[in-house]
């Protein structure tokens, strides 16, 4: 393994040699940025504890003019990407087509669909290590009984785990790296509708990233009131809760410019013969997901705009005190994070449903009622929200409807696990990595999604709520959902998308060590929740002490798994055999061009005959396909 | 007359600068309204007038700046699809906010 790392960083080495040198306008981007983490960190780290509460004294003016100050210069920075993109200036910019074959492209502002998605693609992963690390800080401190950290190191973990994993790693991974990529080859198009606007989605991450990252620089540590920064904790959390608002707000900006672009891209972009029921599964997936971005993401955009107005400047929003309203911070942040849950499994469904039919060999059992699932699921997505709040002693009657559109979405998630299964029977299963984690996927999620039913249900939730339970639920959802697609999806396309094959038996080790692990660390939390433990704690009673040390036992093994992937990744760069076009012997459009595909993805415009999932059928078979390169 | 509209759609319409100058006004006079407004107690009515003349700020922006007028279709469908959650959202708040003291507390 040393020896592969050697060589990696060789070829890193090779290719810096490569890199011209960055220009005005890259420096002068790359200042911006760093002015932007470190000024407004260290300007807001001025600012005292609860300043909303405080007389603004000449520091916190201070702290907060350079706050405002480094916002603008964000600002700035971001128009002047505008006037980059919108045409005649900077010569300095290499063109895509003058970088086409050069490592450097993923480093810039590339317009490639593909280099967007391979530039999110590393991005994801990135935060995927950041973010796991978090979370072992939080399983060691549980360990055992006692304090290992101090509780506000302990909360600014767990905080930051939850907002790393949901903001930078499962959206950008399933919408921005596998979307991106393989959206317009799926719909068989070269490019997305908006290519700059892409671009502009890409480049918000980092200074979104860098602006929540930043809160570690300052002097009150990070945010701390848990992702969802309910008040009036939350109010409290001075620096790093203003950063980490800001942050969001960037991030919530990339969600909004790209899910325009996809919705055009689908509806706009589709090569002749595609209509709209030849869409395979993962489209409609980012089709509804990106409508959910594009409807629920300005509501948290204006929930955070009005904390971060509340904490800044004393505005009364969510301060009792001042007659505000702490709770209507729960349903304006709700109104967007439910859907958002949606957000992170839809494409997740998507993923799956594009696996499954190519390792059973058997056409997608019920397309169409897979596709009126997937919409349906997100028009319900929207009308659940405040089952995050009966305990929140809302007027009882009124928990009633939110239970039952709870209950409600139990049955287009029902009928999309029955149709995999209905497309696995009989089928010519194949047992290769992605199909393995699919299938976790769709045994995991049936666990998940039935716990989700008995927090749905308000008595069994007013018992549950806010306990280890409910941690529980959620990663069976979004571990056992989302990332086990998205290891799924990796194996799958990333052929496609960088030319080699995975090593099969690798693929393997990672996949039984990340579902024992994650078993082992998920399993108890159940127990751990019904038998009262409360989440968010940094200590616990004794009685506790076995579960937990299981727990933090199979998390650790879940996190040791994940290196077993970078390093297959790695050696495939290496060692790794040549892909061929199509090695899953796949239908949809993304696997009739080469691997990697060329600039423009297809040598020539697409007439497609064919439904995406046709597997079996006499007058279809792949062998029957043109395949360039095989 | 079809041809205009052809062009037209293919294009975009071009709204002329005195129709840009006469909205911008209008927002800047809104504006100055709603600072008046605020120095007025119009008891229950404060509420009211101060969303009125926000809603109808918005609609300006719509209408002119947002090409609103001259949109048709699927954009148009965009535009409202906003506004329906909106009113989702409030509709939802307002169900909480309004029934929550019907809540009988020991005092």
């Amino acid at each position: 393994m040393v020896g592969h790392i050697v060589t990696f960083v060789q070829h890193l080495q090779a290719h810096a040699r490569q890199l011209p040198r960055l220009g005005r306008a890259g420096s002068a981007f790359l200042l911006a940025l760093l002015l932007v983490m470190v000024g407004t960190g260290q300007a807001l780290a001025q600012a005292p504890e609860g300043t909303a509460n405080a007389n603004p004294t000449l520091t916190t003016m201070l702290g907060i003019t350079m706050g405002v100050l480094g916002v603008g210069l964000l600002t700035a920075v971001l128009i002047s990407f505008v006037v980059w993109a919108t045409g005649t200036r900077n010569p300095l910019i290499p063109t895509d087509e003058e970088m086409e074959h050069s490592f450097r492209r993923y480093f810039w502002f590339s317009v490639d669909h593909k280099v967007i998605g391979i530039q999110y693609f590393w991005t994801s992963l990135f935060f995927f290590f950041i973010g796991g690390l978090m979370a072992l800080l939080v399983r060691w401190e549980l360990a055992q009984p006692g304090l290992t950290f101090t509780p506000d190191q302990y909360n600014q973990f767990f905080t930051m785990h939850a907002t790393i994993m949901i903001f930078l790693f499962i959206i950008p991974m399933l919408v921005g790296a596998f979307g991106n990529y393989a959206v317009p080859l799926m719909v068989g198009t070269f490019d997305m509708a908006f290519p700059k606007l892409n671009a502009l989605s890409y480049w918000l991450v980092p200074p979104g990233a860098l602006i929540i990252m930043a809160g570690f620089l300052a002097e009150s540590g990070t945010a701390k009131a848990g992702w969802t920064s309910y008040p009036p904790v939350a109010l409290q959390g001075g620096a790093g809760q203003m950063l980490w608002l800001l942050g969001v707000f960037v991030l919530g900006w990339s969600s909004i410019v790209g899910g325009m672009n996809f919705l055009v891209t689908i509806m706009n972009m589709r090569t002749k013969g595609v209509h709209y029921f030849r869409l395979p599964l993962f489209v409609w997936a980012i089709a509804t997901t990106a409508v959910l971005a594009v409807l629920g993401t300005p509501s948290l955009a204006a929930a955070v705009t009005l904390q971060f107005m509340n904490i800044a400047f004393g505005f009364p929003f969510f301060d009792a005190a001042k007659g505000g309203n702490p709770l209507m911070w729960q349903h304006v942040f709700w109104f967007y994070s439910h859907p958002a849950v949606y957000i992170m499994i839809l494409p997740a469904f998507g993923i799956v449903s594009e696996i499954i039919p190519v390792f059973s060999r058997k056409p997608l059992f019920g397309y169409r009622a897979l596709v009126y699932a997937t919409a349906g699921i997100g028009v319900l997505s929207f009308l659940v929200w405040a089952h995050h709040m009966f305990a929140s002693a809302m007027f009882p009657w009124l928990r009633i409807p939110f239970m039952l559109t709870t209950m409600l979405i139990a049955v287009p998630t029902g009928i999309k696990i029955f149709n995999w299964l209905g497309t696995l029977a009989f089928g010519k299963i194949r047992l290769e990595t992605p199909m393995l984690f699919s299938l976790a996927l769709v045994s995991m999620f049936v666990i998940g999604g039935i716990s989700g039913v008995f927090l749905g249900s308000v008595p069994v939730d007013l018992h549950l709520h806010d306990t280890y339970f409910v941690v529980a639920h959620i990663h069976y959802v979004l571990f056992g959902g989302s990332a086990f697609a998205i290891f799924g999806g990796i194996y799958y396309w990333f052929p496609k998308m960088f030319g080699r094959m995975l090593n099969e038996s690798l693929g393997k080790i990672h996949f039984w060590l990340s579902f024992i692990g994650f078993n082992v660390a998920f399993l108890p939390m159940h127990a751990v929740g019904a038998l009262g433990m409360p989440r968010r704690y940094a200590d616990y009673d004794i009685a506790f002490t076995e579960l937990n040390l299981t727990i933090s036992i199979g998390a650790f093994l879940l996190g040791f798994a994940q290196l077993i992937l970078i390093y297959n990744m790695l050696r495939a760069f290496q060692v790794g055999k040549v892909a061929p076009a199509n090695p899953w012997n796949a239908r949809t459009l993304e696997w009739l061009t080469t691997s990697p595909p060329p600039h423009y993805n297809f040598e020539e415009p697409l007439t497609v005959d064919h439904d995406p999932y046709d597997y079996g059928r006499r007058i279809s078979s792949p062998e029957a396909l043109p395949v360039p390169g095989d | 007359m079809a041809k205009q509209s052809n062009h037209e759609a293919h294009v975009g319409h071009v709204t002329s600068p005195t129709t840009y100058l006469i909205a911008a006004g209008a927002l800047f006079v809104l504006t100055a309204l709603t600072v008046g407004a605020a120095f007025v107690d119009l008891g229950p009515l404060n509420d009211l007038v101060a969303l009125l003349i926000a809603g109808t700020k918005a609609a300006i922006i719509i209408v002119v700046f947002m090409h609103g007028r001259y949109t048709s279709g699927i954009t148009r469908l965009a535009m409202v699809a906003g506004l329906i959650w909106l009113a989702l959202l409030i509709l939802g708040v307002m169900d909480d906010y309004l029934t929550r003291d019907w809540l009988m507390t020991p005092s």
